[in-house]
C-alpha cells in the first residue's frame, strides 16, 4: 500500500508523524519551508524539567524520516481537492498528488515589541525567552555581559486581551522556571526573580522543577504582572510590579529582563488553510474537530491536524499528538 | 536606548491632521495658568503660518474638570460637549481643536462612546434641543492644538530663532517631555505615538535642536489628579507623584520641561516651590528650580517672542537662567510690567527657590 | 511654611534597598524557607491568626521587602502550637523558623 500523505510543516509534529506513517506502509512527504527540519525545538538547548539536550531529541527524530521524502525550503503555494484526494502545488512548481493532508504547521513566537510598556526593541537589555535560550546553546549574547539581577516576566503575549490573545500558552511558566535555574548556573551569584501571575506546572515532573528552582536555585518568584519597563542613565531596567501576595507596588532595577514569550498559530499558512477549508478557532489557533476524540481531524475529509497549530503545547503533547494523527490518517485510508 | 524601536512605533500611531480651517475652544484654566499660551498659539498660527482658527465668543468649558471631580454625571458633560460642537457646525466648521487636554479626553471619550452606543448619542442630541434649541454635528477631525504645532513644527522650525541649544556651548539642550494623561492613556491610537511613547512633544524638541531626556519615571502623572488637589489635605499626594518625576529626572541635569496639559506645568512648576520649602531641596542648578513650560511657550521661545510677553514672568520656577542658556535678551525690568508699562506688583521671594 | 499638606511616602517596596541579611543568614539554617507557595495553610489554621494578624506566609514576605521589624512584631502573636508545621504541603518546618527569627 503507498499511498501519499503529505505532512505540511517538518517540525516535532511532522517529523514524528512521517516516521509512524512510513512504518504503516504508506508514504509520508514533507514540506518543509526552513532550510532544515526540526522546526522550532531544533533552536532550542535543554528541554524542560529535566534539562534534556533538545538535540537528542531532535537528532532521533531526523534519523527516523532520514528516508522520508522531504522538501526543504519548501512551501505549498497551491492546493486543491480531486477525486483521488488532493493535488498541491509547491513554490518549487512540483506537484503532489495526496491521499490526506496532514497540516503540523506549528507556532509562531509572540512579537514582543507589541507589548509596548516592556519596551522589547527600544531598552536594550530587555530580550525574549527564544533569545535567552539562543545564548544557552551559543553562548552568545552582548545584552548577558555578568549580570547581577535578571528578571523574567510570564505571560507576555498570552490571558491578555490587550493583544487579543486570553489563552494561556501553556509551556512559557515551567519554561521560565527552566531558564531561571539555567541562568543560576551560568551566573551563581546572580539574584534571579519571575514575575508570574499563576505558575501552571502541570505535568510530570514540573512541580519538582518548581521546587528544584526555589530550593537548589534560589530563584524568587513574585506573583504580580510587570506593568512597566523604563532605563536608567546607567542603562539599566527599572521595572514596576505589583507583589499581590505582599499587596504592595514593588519597583527593582534590573540587568537584563526576559520576556516569556508566547505561542500564536503560524499565519504563513492562513491561504493554504483556507483553501483546505480549515477555521480558525476563538483562540486564533485551528479549529479541530473536538478536543477529545477528533483532535486530530478537521471540518473536512481527508485535512488532519496535529501539534501546536491547534493550540500551545508541549513537546511531549505534541508527539502524542503526531502518533495519534497517524493511526488516524491510517485508518482514514483503510476505510476508502 | 535603541531609538529605531521609538521610531517604529511612531510610525504606526500617527493620525490624520487636516491642513487648516480649525475651530478652537479654550480650556478654562490655562488662561488663569498661562495667559501668554493659547494667545500665542492663535498668533502663531494665523500670522506666522496663515491659518484659519476660528473662536466662537460663545463657547464654554468641555465639563471636564466637574466631570472629573466626581460633581457632574457624565451625560451633562456630553451636553456641554453636543453644546460646544453644535457652535462649531454654526460656525460652518468641522475640524475641531481644543486647548486642553483633559477636553481633548472628554471630546475622545464621548465621540467613542456615540459610536459604541449610538442611543446615549441620540439621548444627548435630545438633551441638548430641549436645554438650548441646538443641533449639533460630530467633527469630521478631532485634534489637540499640541497636534497643530507637531504638524507645523517644521514650517515653525523654518522661522526659529533660538534653537533649544546653549548658545555658549553650542550643545543641545536637555529636554524632558511631559505628555497629560488623557492625551493618549485612554485611547492610545488618538494620539501622536501613542501611549508609550508619545512622540507629540519629542518630535517638537527634536525639530527644534534639543535633546530629549528619557528617564524612569517618564510615564508618571504629574498628580494633579483633579480630587486629589481640589482638597486641601489630599494635596501631597498630588505633591507626592511631582516629586517621585523630579527625583527621577535630577540625575539627567534636564533644563527643561516641555508640556501639553493645563495642570501639568502648574503643577511641575509650583510643586517645585512647595517642595523646596519642605524639604530645602531644588532640582536646577545653583538653588533654581527646572522651568516646566507649555509648549506654545517653547514654541513663542525658539521663534523669537519676547519673554516677558509669552507671560513666563507667572511661572515660580525663574525663567532667566534658561534665556541666558538660550541666548535670548530680555530686559529684567519689564518682567512684571503689564501692557502699556503698568505695574502688576512684584511676587514676595520664597526662601529656598530663587526666583530670579 | 505649614501648607496644611505634606509629602506621603511612597508605597513601592523598593527592592533595590532591601536589607536581605535576616533573610539570608535565616535561610541558610533553614534551606526550607525558598519553597513557600504562599498557599495560606498555615495562616488558616493558626491559633493566633483566628484572632490577630499573624500569618507566617506574610513573616516570610515582610522579611524579603524590608519589613523586618514588622515582621518580628507579628511574631510575638505565635502560640508555638505547632499547627502550621503540621499542615504546610511543602514541609516547611515553620515552628522551627519562627523560633529562629526571633532567636
Amino acid at each position: 500500500m503507498k499511498e501519499n500523505i503529505l505532512i505540511i510543516g517538518g517540525g516535532a509534529a511532522g517529523m514524528e508523524a512521517a516516521t509512524q506513517l512510513q512504518k504503516m506502509g504508506l508514504t509520508p512527504i514533507i514540506v518543509e519551508k526552513s532550510e532544515h527540519l526540526g522546526g522550532h525545538i531544533a533552536q532550542w538547548d535543554r528541554l524542560f524539567p529535566a534539562f534534556h539536550p533538545a538535540k537528542d531529541v531532535v537528532d532521533q527524530m531526523l534519523n527516523q524520516v532520514k528516508d522520508v521524502k522531504t522538501y526543504l525550503n519548501t512551501e505549498v503555494t497551491d492546493i486543491q481537492r480531486n477525486s483521488d484526494g488532493f493535488k498541491a502545488i509547491l513554490s518549487n512548481n512540483e506537484t503532489i498528488d495526496a491521499k490526506a493532508v496532514i497540516l503540523a504547521t506549528g507556532f509562531d513566537i509572540f512579537k514582543a515589541e507589541r507589548k509596548q510598556e516592556y519596551g522589547y526593541g527600544i531598552y536594550n537589555n530587555v530580550m525574549t525567552s527564544v533569545e535567552l535560550e539562543n545564548f544557552f546553546r551559543t553562548g552568545n549574547d552582548a545584552r548577558i555581559n555578568n549580570p547581577k539581577k535578571i528578571g523574567f516576566v510570564h505571560c507576555v503575549g498570552a490571558r491578555d486581551v490587550k493583544v487579543c490573545n486570553t489563552y494561556c500558552s501553556k509551556v512559557c511558566c515551567t519554561t521560565a522556571l527552566k531558564q531561571a535555574c539555567e541562568i543560576k548556573e551560568v551566573f551563581p551569584d546572580a539574584e534571579v526573580y519571575t514575575f508570574y501571575m499563576d505558575l501552571r506546572m502541570f505535568g510530570p515532573g514540573y512541580e519538582d522543577l518548581y521546587l528544584k528552582t526555589q530550593k537548589d536555585f534560589d530563584v524568587k518568584c513574585v506573583r504580580g504582572r510587570v506593568c512597566e519597563v523604563s532605563e536608567d542613565m546607567d542603562g539599566k531596567l527599572v521595572i514596576k510590579a505589583e507583589d499581590t501576595l505582599f499587596g504592595k507596588p514593588l519597583k527593582m532595577t534590573l540587568d537584563v529582563l526576559v520576556l516569556m514569550c508566547s505561542m500564536e498559530k503560524n499565519k504563513s499558512i492562513d491561504v493554504i488553510q483556507q483553501k483546505l477549508g480549515v477555521a480558525n478557532n476563538s483562540d486564533g489557533f485551528m479549529q479541530n474537530k473536538d478536543m477529545y476524540l477528533g483532535m486530530n481531524g478537521t471540518a473536512q475529509d481527508g485535512v488532519f491536524v496535529a501539534g501546536a497549530c491547534t493550540a500551545p503545547k508541549s513537546l511531549p503533547d505534541t508527539i502524542g499528538e503526531a502518533r495519534s494523527v497517524a493511526t488516524q490518517v491510517f485508518n482514514y485510508i483503510n476505510s476508502k | 536606548m535603541i531609538i529605531e524601536g521609538k521610531q517604529k512605533i511612531w510610525a504606526d500611531y500617527q493620525k490624520d491632521i487636516p491642513d487648516d480651517h480649525y475651530f478652537y475652544v479654550r480650556s478654562c484654566i490655562r488662561q488663569a495658568f498661562w495667559p501668554g499660551s493659547e494667545v500665542t498659539f492663535l498668533d502663531i498660527t494665523r500670522n506666522k503660518l496663515g491659518k484659519d482658527f476660528y473662536e466662537n465668543p460663545y463657547h464654554t468649558t468641555c465639563g471636564g474638570i466637574a466631570y472629573h471631580s466626581d460633581t457632574i454625571p457624565q451625560e451633562t458633560a456630553m451636553t456641554i460637549i453636543a453644546r460646544q460642537f453644535a457652535l462649531m457646525k454654526e460656525s460652518g466648521y468641522e475640524n475641531y481643536v481644543c486647548s486642553c487636554i483633559t477636553s481633548f479626553g472628554c471630546y475622545t471619550e464621548t465621540l467613542e462612546t456615540w459610536h459604541e452606543y449610538p442611543e446615549l448619542e441620540a439621548k444627548i442630541r435630545q438633551y441638548l434641543w430641549d436645554s438650548c434649541k441646538k443641533e449639533f454635528a460630530k467633527p469630521k477631525y478631532l485634534a489637540h492644538a499640541s497636534d497643530i504645532i507637531y504638524k507645523f513644527r517644521f514650517e515653525i522650525a523654518k522661522q526659529m530663532k533660538f534653537p533649544l541649544v546653549n548658545a555658549k556651548t553650542g550643545k543641545p539642550l536637555k529636554v524632558v517631555e511631559h505628555i497629560g494623561c488623557h492625551y493618549s492613556k485612554m485611547f492610545p491610537s488618538k494620539g501622536f505615538g501613542g501611549a508609550e511613547y508619545p512622540h507629540v512633544l519629542v518630535g517638537m524638541i527634536e525639530a527644534w535642536g534639543g535633546e530629549v531626556v528619557d528617564y524612569p519615571e517618564r510615564r508618571q502623572c504629574c498628580g494633579f489628579g483633579f480630587r486629589q488637589y481640589f482638597v486641601q489635605a489630599n494635596r501631597g499626594y498630588s505633591e507626592s507623584n511631582t516629586h517621585k518625576k523630579f527625583e527621577s529626572m535630577e540625575p539627567y541635569e534636564p533644563d527643561l520641561i516641555i508640556t501639553n496639559c493645563p495642570g501639568c506645568p502648574y503643577f511641575l512648576d509650583r510643586w517645585q516651590y512647595v517642595i523646596a520649602e519642605q524639604t530645602g531641596k531644588t532640582y536646577g542648578k545653583n538653588g533654581y528650580g527646572i522651568p516646566a513650560l507649555t509648549y506654545e511657550e517653547v514654541a513663542g521661545l525658539v521663534m523669537g517672542y519676547d519673554p516677558w510677553d509669552l507671560g513666563l514672568q507667572m511661572h515660580q520656577v525663574a525663567i532667566e537662567p534658561l534665556l541666558e542658556k538660550m541666548g535670548i535678551p530680555y530686559d529684567p525690568k519689564q518682567k512684571y510690567q503689564g501692557l502699556n508699562g503698568k505695574d502688576l506688583g512684584q511676587p514676595m521671594c520664597p526662601s529656598c527657590i530663587k526666583s530670579v | 511654611m505649614d501648607f496644611g499638606f505634606c509629602l506621603s511616602p511612597s508605597s513601592h517596596v523598593k527592592m533595590d534597598s532591601v536589607d536581605l541579611t535576616t533573610f539570608n543568614h535565616l535561610k541558610e539554617t533553614n534551606p526550607d524557607i525558598n519553597t513557600c507557595i504562599a498557599c495560606g495553610s498555615c495562616t488558616a489554621t493558626c491559633t493566633a491568626g483566628n484572632f490577630t494578624e499573624m500569618s507566617f506566609r506574610r513573616i516570610l514576605l515582610m522579611l524579603q521587602r524590608g519589613k523586618e521589624e514588622e515582621a518580628k512584631k507579628m511574631i510575638q502573636r505565635c502560640m508555638l502550637c505547632g499547627k502550621c508545621t503540621l499542615v504546610c504541603p511543602r514541609g516547611i518546618n515553620i515552628r522551627k523558623i519562627l523560633l529562629d527569627i526571633t532567636r
